[in-house]
């Protein structure tokens, strides 16, 4: 997938991938990140 | 070990139940849909659990310490359809009915906060006489009750009271806010305190009762709960933990709430740990009360599968930390890990510094572990609401991060999560699920001889406040005594 440009909605979970780890690796890949968060689901 | 002044150990540990299915509807979630739609509160009333039902449920003997967590993995689920007989007391602590808690929050209440009806106060007294941690003196301060119009008619007047239910929607009672203008005092959120308090009070008094401490020789109290005490100009500043000594009669006590959202506990015993360590205090007790918030947090998913909305129970905990006695387990505050600033966030990361390098910092293999403490959530009651079995994921990490370092092979992964890892079977208690449901059954098994060490690794969700995007997450290990 390629992401440069594009604008990501990271949208994380903290016992899984969270959102701050979405949004460096969208980032990285040239993307522009809208919304980060992380959610806990306990 | 020889870094430390003095070796701290765990001297015991005690869990308390409340059976609460009446206050389900003021969990957060609940009360939030039903003030949308009030036709709900007979959808939940439906779903509630009697008394016998949840103190049968096999996850919740298992944080009471009447079967092991691993017993879970060879019964079949649904484990709210067994039928086995309800048990009240289990080796850790009690699961007491919602009309005695009910009595309880009376007794814990300083400010005449709560109001029950006459007739049900007689109901609950002679069901609290014969409870073994309960004084004449604390029947005392049940009072009398007040007439049943009179909450009707406070309840027509004002809005700043909240009316009390039991499970068949009888209502008995009330609390009322102590400020009319203060939303850091009103009836909700003070009802959420004084349930905390209740519920840390029975876990410390049950553990000194057992463990048969000197109230006054306790020196110290951590509280480590996440609910925010306090009025509109210092909302959750505390101090629980001083409330908590006051009616646990450890005169000699002070104390202090360390916060860190689920991973609060762990903070604690490591900070617990640490003064007895440098003898600033001999014994220092580390208190959980309950997370009323959560009571029903994921009924949703409970009424879509038409099963028993589990999340109807309130828990406490009391961890006594003292000087080495030679025989209780040992904490190793040398391998502390931490889940730093720098770490970031990948779950590789976190859990190469919870787990990996504390173990490498002692010289052991993932495997010298017995049993991994993680995030205990009973998976029956989070998969119903497609939140997935949370301890199983925390395990698969640890279990992957041993074939990473070439200790075991991928095939053997699914052993590891096995023997290394429990079935979860905490409530849904934020900081209570963290990790120190695992304590009591740790400490029988490392002063048995049938553990060696056990790691507790806990994570607190930080970015929920909207101050950082950070988490958190910190562990400890805790180990046979060499003379034990």
């Amino acid at each position: 997938m390629k992401l440069r440009g594009k604008k990501v909605l990271a949208l994380g979970e903290r016992d899984g991938v969270q959102g701050t780890a979405i949004a460096a690796c969208a980032t990285s890949a040239g993307a522009e990140i809208v919304l980060e968060v992380t959610h806990c689901f306990v | 070990m020889q870094l430390t002044l003095e070796q701290p150990v765990v001297r015991g540990v005690r869990f308390f139940l409340a059976h609460a299915p009446g206050l389900v509807r003021y969990g957060s979630k609940p009360s939030r849909d039903i003030a949308r739609d009030a036709t709900l509160v007979d959808a939940i009333q439906a779903h509630l659990r009697r008394y016998e039902a949840a103190a049968a449920y096999p996850p919740n003997q298992a944080f009471l310490g009447h079967i092991h967590p691993d017993t879970l993995a060879s019964l079949p689920q649904p484990w709210f359809e067994r039928t086995t007989q309800a048990i009240r007391w289990g080796a850790h602590g009690e699961i007491m009915p919602e009309e005695e808690f009910y009595g309880l929050l009376k007794i814990c209440d300083v400010f005449d906060l709560v109001r029950l009806e006459a007739s049900f106060v007689q109901q609950v007294r002679s069901a609290l006489e014969t409870h073994p941690v309960l004084t004449p003196h604390d029947l005392e301060r049940l009072g009398n009750g007040v007439p049943e119009g009179d909450i009707a008619a406070d309840l027509r007047r004002n809005s700043h009271l909240l009316p009390l239910y039991l499970r068949d929607g009888r209502r008995i009672g009330a609390i009322y806010a102590a400020h009319e203008e203060d939303t850091s005092l009103a009836a909700d959120v003070l009802l959420e305190n004084l349930t905390c308090k209740a519920t840390a009070v029975m876990a410390m008094r049950t553990l000194l009762m057992q463990e048969q401490v000197d109230p006054t020789a306790v020196e110290y109290l951590l509280n480590s709960g996440e609910e925010a005490v306090g009025d509109r100009y210092q909302r959750g500043g505390g101090n629980l933990a001083k409330a908590v000594a006051e009616m646990s009669q450890c005169q000699r006590a002070t104390g202090v709430d360390i916060k860190g959202f689920c991973c609060g506990p762990v903070h604690a015993l490591a900070i617990a740990g640490s003064l007895v360590s440098a003898r600033v205090f001999n014994q220092v007790a580390v208190l959980g009360g309950c997370s009323l918030a959560k009571l029903g947090m994921k009924y949703r998913g409970h009424l879509q599968h038409d099963q028993p909305i589990l999340e109807d129970v309130l828990a406490g905990v009391a961890i006594l930390i003292g000087s080495d006695d030679g025989r209780s387990p040992r904490l190793r505050l040398d391998a502390l890990g931490r889940h730093t600033v720098a770490a970031g966030s990948s779950q590789k990361a976190i859990f190469e510094h919870l787990v990996s390098q504390p173990l490498e910092r002692l010289g052991l293999r993932y495997a010298d572990i017995d049993k991994y403490a993680t995030e205990l959530h009973n998976p029956e009651v989070t998969a119903p609401a497609g939140s997935g079995n949370v301890p199983q994921l925390n395990y698969r990490v640890i279990a992957g991060l041993a074939a990473m370092h070439k200790e075991i092979t991928p095939a053997q992964v699914p052993d590891f999560v096995t023997k290394h890892g429990m079935p979860g079977y905490s409530p849904t208690q934020g900081h209570i699920a963290s990790a120190i449901p695992f304590l009591g059954h740790a400490v029988d098994g490392l002063r048995a001889g049938t553990l060696q060490r056990a790691m507790f690794l806990a994570k607190g969700s930080l970015f929920l406040g909207r101050m950082t995007q950070m988490a958190d997450g910190v562990s400890l290990i805790v180990e046979r005594n060499g003379e034990g």
